[in-house]
């Protein structure tokens, strides 16, 4: 693909970007959210909570990667990743409020 | 990337392969050869000798040599031999000059059976590969960061891997010799299928053992900053007293590697630490082989009264969570693994190092063959070919010349230990500079040969330069030496023939270069999915 990268137009080229940092930086939130929400929520004690936390969050890491380039348009990956890290700091949110945590 | 899921993935693995590929392939490499580190220290100072094993004899020498060179010292380490490592560990710290500071830190190789100091050759040995393939010999924390990143690039890798390729157990069945790119691509899914459960493994394992360092956030929102709480939950360690300052006899430890077996679950000892030894408040922690079990534990111990002998901790048994991340953690490091399994390790790091290689010279290839009739090739090309060169060809040259350089450095040379690993990035730049200079083909060719003949001579530069030749190590049953001769001599013998293949395959084609590329353009292009 980059012997055609001359051929390839400037939007083409910062979409991909685009979805690059949302893959690494975004994709990254997600998985530090999960991460966080599994260990306020999970009925454990919290040194366990927080291993499971972090053990698991390299899976969630992986499928937001993968919906970056596997969505259709650059936007909707951000979106796709925004959506479920709003979601996701809601949740531990709670759990602080409801004093899990 | 419009074309759909599966193209979407294909193109991810293409790139996540290509930017990393380089580094991932050093980091397979000297992982490898991080599974056989005690064999490969063993052969780097082949002065310690190999001893019948007896731990408690062991610990006596061990004990009584301390006591001699370092009464005072606040603690003491001492770690028995076993099986792959022949000689006494023996390590103290001397108590700082001045408050704050650390104190001098000395360690010593006795021999197991006369408990006299071995007079060894300055080394890291296996130490190296193992430590530069999660630190790169960049300063900490980046290189540990850099290392864990390229393991998260690589399971991406892996899943869009298994994701392109559709017909996974019709293709590992159909492997077509002397296709040319063909071949490499049937080739590297046939090792990427084939160890698949492995490479799957050593990546999300890897993520794991970092995964405090790297996916901070829940031990932040848990424990805040106070850190050492979370690893105090996790690996519960006995407090140890304080130094009462009152002078009184350490009894011979020996019997306590007994009792702590017991406490341990019949487990065997690998290392013992003394606090404060000689002090009414001395105590002695006696720890497990990490070769006993799967589950990699850091300090699964028992502490005893260092006078009296009493047990005051044993570490509990570890809730699941732990138990599992530990399990990741030993699967990657194979402690546990006995000499076939670790072959297997071996084989299959191998495997996924050959896998990550096939994959860098498919991308390459691939892209050439539209080159080929101006024979011109652009510079992004030229780049990837010259970065292919010196980071496979060149990295197994380099390790060659580490191991010569720890029989031809003067014994008594300053900084002996980083004159080997000086020589080793001295070759790695080397080759750089080669490739840069020659024709990919040439370069390619060249940097085999010498690194096949660098391979092959390792024993006979070994009978030259130690007393440890094939002859005398395989009549005594050393296989820790005599199997890294033999090693070297395979490897030398599969780079020759790669440097074999190299130089015929260039010679022909030229030839059939121009009829495929007109031919055969579009089942060029599916190839690779």
């Amino acid at each position: 693909m980059k012997a055609k990268l001359a051929a390839l137009p400037m939007s083409y080229r910062l979409a991909v970007t685009s979805r690059v940092l949302a893959a690494v930086f975004g994709g990254y939130l997600v998985a530090a959210l999960a991460s966080v929400t599994l260990t306020l929520w999970l009925p454990l004690n919290r040194a366990e909570a927080v291993v499971t936390g972090m053990t698991v969050s390299f899976l969630v890491y992986l499928v937001a990667v993968l919906w970056c380039f596997a969505c259709r348009t650059a936007w909707s990956a951000w979106v796709g990743l925004l959506v479920p890290s709003v979601i996701l700091a809601t949740v531990s949110g709670a759990a602080r409020g409801l004093g899990l945590a | 990337m419009k074309e759909g899921f599966r193209q979407a993935m294909a193109w991810l693995h293409t790139w996540t392969g290509l930017v990393f590929g380089w580094l991932l392939f050093a980091i397979f490499l000297t992982g490898t050869l991080a599974y056989f580190k005690d064999e490969i220290n063993h052969w780097m100072q082949p002065e310690i000798p190999s001893r019948p094993l007896d731990a408690a004899a062991s610990l006596t020498l061990a004990q009584t040599y301390l006591q001699q060179r370092a009464p005072d010292a606040p603690s003491w380490q001492i770690t028995l031999p076993d099986a792959r490592d022949p000689g006494i560990s023996v390590s103290w710290q001397q108590a700082p000059a001045r408050p704050g500071e650390r104190g001098r830190f000395t360690e010593k190789i006795l021999d197991a059976q006369t408990g006299a100091e071995v007079p060894v050759r300055k080394s890291f040995g296996g130490e190296f590969f193992y430590r530069f393939h999660f630190q790169l010999q960049m300063p900490y924390p980046w290189g540990r960061w850099l290392a864990t990143s390229a393991a998260m690039v690589m399971f991406i890798a892996l899943i869009t891997g298994i994701i392109t390729h559709k017909k996974i157990f019709k293709d590992f069945f159909t492997f077509r010799p002397r296709k040319g790119q063909r071949s490499w691509l049937d080739g590297h899914n046939a090792v990427g299928v084939l160890v698949l459960p492995f490479h799957l493994m050593i990546t999300y394992s890897s993520l794991v053992i970092f995964m405090a360092m790297v996916m901070p956030a829940s031990l932040l929102v848990s424990y805040g900053s106070d850190r050492s709480a979370f690893y105090d939950e996790v690996f519960p360690e006995a407090p140890t007293p304080e130094r009462a300052g009152i002078p009184a006899t350490l009894p011979a430890m020996a019997p306590l590697l007994a009792r702590a077996s017991e406490q341990l679950g019949g487990g065997n000892v690998a290392r013992v630490t003394v606090i404060n030894p000689g002090d009414a408040n001395a105590s002695v922690q006696v720890a497990r082989a990490s070769s006993d079990r799967i589950t990699y534990e850091y300090g699964n111990d028992v502490t005893f009264n260092g006078v009296s002998g009493q047990i005051l901790d044993a570490t509990p048994a570890k809730p699941l969570p732990m138990a599992i991340a530990g399990s990741f953690y030993g699967l990657h490091i194979g402690h546990f693994a006995g000499p076939v399994l670790r072959w297997l390790y071996f084989i299959c790091g191998l495997a996924g190092t050959a896998m990550i290689g096939t994959g860098l010279v498919i991308w390459l290839g691939k892209r050439q063959l539209k080159h080929a009739k101006t024979g011109v090739m652009p510079f992004e090309l030229r780049l990837v070919e010259v970065l292919n060169i010196a980071s496979m060809a060149g990295l197994i040259g380099a390790v060659a010349a580490f191991f010569w350089a720890n029989r031809l450095l003067p014994l008594s040379l300053d900084g002996r230990a980083n004159w080997e690993v000086n020589t080793f990035f001295i070759a790695w730049t080397l080759s750089l500079v080669h490739a840069l200079l020659r024709p990919g083909r040439k370069a390619w060719v060249e940097q085999l040969t010498l690194a096949a003949l660098l391979f092959t001579t390792v024993p006979l530069l070994n009978a030259l330069t130690t007393a440890h030749h094939l002859g005398v190590t395989l009549a005594q049953k050393d296989w820790a030496l005599a199997g890294f001769d033999l090693t070297c001599l395979a490897a030398g013998l599969l780079l020759a023939w790669a440097a074999w293949k190299m130089q015929r395959a260039a010679h022909t084609v030229r030839v059939e270069k121009t009829r495929r590329e007109t031919t055969r353009p579009i089942t060029l292009e599916q190839g690779t999915r």
